[in-house]
């Protein structure tokens, strides 16, 4: 095989080279990937926080369970979600199968546990601080919920980015339900896994470091956020 | 007719969130099932785009085996299927699944190893007889094991054989589970032979020491049907759109495209649209 | 600095008791930590718990505020059940202070939001806040970087910027110095002085002659002595509060602690 040298040229090259292509397929990596992230956090930062926040009949249970989606099998996530947009599926009319809808929505599935179950674990850990606090001040649940969640900004901001992680990594799923179709669904782990299969290692590896670099940043920048937030003590 | 105005409904938000089609895609455009091997070798990115410029249809490949393709297409989930299985492509039409089964062209399976060649088989044009010769040295054979067409035609050699090679599934034969790429890279990694359709050889980009060692039987020879998903089965075929790829396909246009597609200066598929 | 001076309000508020316990208790397991507490809270009085470690003043002042459900007997607010109207009109601030990771101003921001207070009044209150926290020059400063005794004179502005009636305060100065000791407890005075009720635990038995006029003692749970905190402190009459004063470790024969 070629020289690992050969390989980081090769990826360089890739990155500099400006290729549309591959820019569209970058592109659209990052587009279904945070989609995904962002509502996994819509629906994993409100769950996780009130069953972070709140006692209930089930809270085990539930903690359980969340934790336990944590390490859904992205293969059957994507046959799942394949299964319910099939045209032979329930949600066959909705014509999204193949689609880059359909990715993001596999990729929801899969992250918004890993939002979940982490948020939990965080809002729990700073509610009991806040508890007695905010049960003198009078603070009804909604606000309590907010203001916990917002006063954990910062290590939330951990919990997304361990979801980003999970999503931009992720191949079984989106390549069942998004078909890796050229120009439409075809995403950068897609596209390691088929020039995988033609044998273009050094490109596949190549792509490999893209991908690797772009997680680079994006860890760089929380953080750099959560730095200076922590100087700030907040978190 | 709630069910549909709220689907409507939210497909429209989807849309409006930013997770429909990317800017670049057009709205008509129908889905192929086909296999890796035509998508690998790069046939399509030849072909497709005269097609589309022609009709301004969009043609979306979903490459997977010919066992999930056919699947896939069973669920309705695409409009032509163009695979390599014949007997499955005739059951699937048999079933009202399908239109109509056209042949549209033929490549050809070859059978690759290492320089070392173990069983001795190079220059062999007999491909029963060389299967035999691997199965006799109990040399490592690779099988995709996937359902796919060409795990269905190497089942169909071992038959011819005699060799109950799956009864030594795990020992010398390995069953990879996978496309032909994956395969060829498992396989190339292990010293093993390998059964592989010779468009994905050529474009191969891993081959190591690997040479082609078997070729030329006409049992290798690799039909590929095209097929129009039945949209009285699937109302949401797009039939009209669908017929008028398969035309294409079958025209003469398309079939001298096919012809003249080469890689490394091979030629990879003979078109053989039977003229009706 | 604060005169023991005498109260005459007092005299005009004490038939109308402002919050008051009866028969309280609180039981964990087969703990009883709290037991047989009869205890009347007046209007603009001054009222110091004292007691060795352990004797359930902190619990007690949660049972009294509500943030913790007696398992016998009950609280009473004017008269009425303890509800969470009623709780809005009181306030407690922590030997801890919980500081929310936000700036000094937000964190006050906070309280008041939370009582529906907004606009032109919650910018007014606020100022007026940090003002008597002498805040000013820490106003946008994360509320967790200010030093100890910053901090709970920030916890003392927000529990008073909502304008309790009454005020619980655990052991607020118990890991301050000197220094910010007297600052809380001049924060305390003025607040008396507007009329605020007070309810302070406390081990510093010189904290509890500056600033109470009755003092109750607790020992193992119950009320073992209760009188002027002056008279209390000077002559006790309990052998737990004599021992405590004493410097003792006392044990109740008469109650061992696995009752």
């Amino acid at each position: 095989m070629e020289s690992f040298t050969a390989i980081l040229a090769e990826a360089l090259g890739l990155i500099l080279s400006g290729d549309q292509a591959v820019i569209d397929i970058v592109l659209l990596s990052l587009r279904v990937t945070l989609t995904a992230v962002v509502l996994a956090c819509l629906i994993g930062l409100p769950l996780g926080a009130m069953v972070g926040a709140f006692r209930f009949p089930l809270r085990t249970a539930v903690i359980v369970t969340m934790n336990t989606m944590m390490g859904l099998p992205p293969v059957v996530v994507g046959l799942v979600v394949y299964l319910m947009l099939s045209a032979a599926g329930p949600l066959g009319p909705l014509a999204l199968l193949y689609t880059a809808t359909a990715m993001v929505i596999a990729q929801t599935i899969l992250v918004t546990p890993i939002v979940a179950a982490l948020t939990r674990q965080v809002v729990e850990d700073l509610n009991e601080e806040y508890a007695e606090q905010f049960a003198s001040m009078g603070i009804g649940p909604v606000r309590r919920i907010m203001a916990l969640l917002w006063d954990a900004r910062y290590s939330l901001l951990t919990v997304a980015l361990a979801g980003f992680g999970r999503a931009a990594a992720e191949v079984g799923a989106v390549i069942i339900v998004g078909g890796n179709i050229n120009h439409v669904t075809r995403v950068m782990t897609t596209t390691i896994a088929l020039e995988t299969s033609k044998g273009n290692l050094q490109l596949a590896l190549a792509l490999g470091l893209v991908l690797l670099v772009i997680a680079v940043v994006v860890n760089g920048l929380v953080y750099a956020i959560r730095g200076s937030a922590t100087r700030a003590a907040y978190a | 007719m709630f069910r549909r105005s709220f689907f409507g409904v939210a497909a429209a938000a989807l849309t409006a969130l930013g997770l429909g089609e990317p800017a670049t895609a057009q709205s008509d455009f129908i889905i192929v099932q086909s296999t890796t091997s035509t998508q690998n070798s790069g046939l399509f990115d030849y072909i497709l785009p005269k097609f589309t410029d022609n009709t301004g249809i969009e043609v979306r490949v979903v490459a997977v085996g010919t066992g999930q393709a056919i699947r896939n297409a069973r669920n309705g989930d695409g409009d032509v299927l163009l695979v390599h299985a014949k007997p499955a492509e005739e059951k699937f039409v048999a079933d009202g699944q399908g239109v109509s089964r056209a042949d549209v062209m033929y490549n050809d399976f070859v059978i690759v190893g290492p320089a070392s060649d173990p069983a001795k088989v190079a220059g062999m044009s007999d491909a029963v007889a060389a299967l035999s010769k691997i199965a006799e040295t109990q040399a490592t054979f690779a099988s995709r094991g996937d359902d796919s067409g060409t795990h269905k035609a190497e089942l169909r050699l071992w038959d011819e054989a005699g060799v109950d090679a799956t009864a030594a599934s795990g020992d010398w034969y390995r069953e990879t589970g996978s496309g032909m790429g994956a395969t060829l890279n498992t396989g190339t990694g292990m010293n093993a032979y390998i059964l592989t359709d010779r468009a994905t050889w050529i474009s191969f980009g891993n081959k190591g020491d690997y040479d082609i060692l078997v070729e030329g039987d006409p049992t290798l020879f690799n039909q590929y049907g095209i097929i129009l998903v039945n949209p009285e089965k699937h109302p949401n075929v797009k039939a009209e759109q669908g017929q008028k790829f398969i035309d294409w396909m079958l025209s003469e246009e398309a079939q001298n495209a096919i012809a003249s597609f080469e890689v490394d200066g091979q030629k990879l598929f003979f078109p053989n649209a039977d003229k009706g | 600095m604060h005169d023991p001076a005498p109260m005459p309000e007092v005299q005009n508020d004490e038939e109308v008791p402002l919050l008051g316990a009866q028969r309280l208790g609180f039981s964990a397991g087969s703990q009883r930590l709290i037991r047989d507490i009869d205890l009347t809270i007046r209007a603009g009085s001054r009222t110091v718990i004292m007691g060795a470690n352990g004797s359930g003043k902190s619990l007690l002042l949660r049972l009294l505020h509500g943030l913790i459900p007696p398992t016998e007997g009950h609280v009473e607010w004017c008269e009425r059940p303890l509800d969470t109207a009623a709780r809005n009109e009181q306030a407690m601030v922590f030997q801890r202070p919980v500081m929310m990771r936000r700036s000094v101003a937000a964190n006050l921001r906070f309280a008041l939001s939370a009582r529906g207070i907004r606009g032109a009044e919650r910018a007014a209150r606020e100022a007026e806040a940090i003002a008597s926290a002498r805040l000013e020059h820490l106003v946008n400063r994360p509320a967790r970087v200010l030093s100890g005794g910053e901090q709970q004179r920030l916890a003392m502005a927000r529990a008073l910027a909502c304008a309790p009636r009454l005020l619980f305060l655990d052991e607020p100065t118990a890991s301050l110095d000197p220094a910010s000791t007297h600052a809380i407890e001049q924060i305390i005075d003025q607040a008396h002085d507007d009329g605020v009720t007070i309810v302070l635990v406390t081990h510093d038995a010189g904290q509890a002659r500056r600033m109470g006029q009755d003092l109750v003692f607790l020992d193992a749970g119950r009320i073992v002595e209760t009188g002027p905190v002056a008279q209390v402190l000077d002559a006790p009459s309990s052998a737990a509060a004599q021992a405590w004063l004493g410097g003792r470790l006392y044990l109740d024969p008469t109650h061992s602690s696995q009752t």
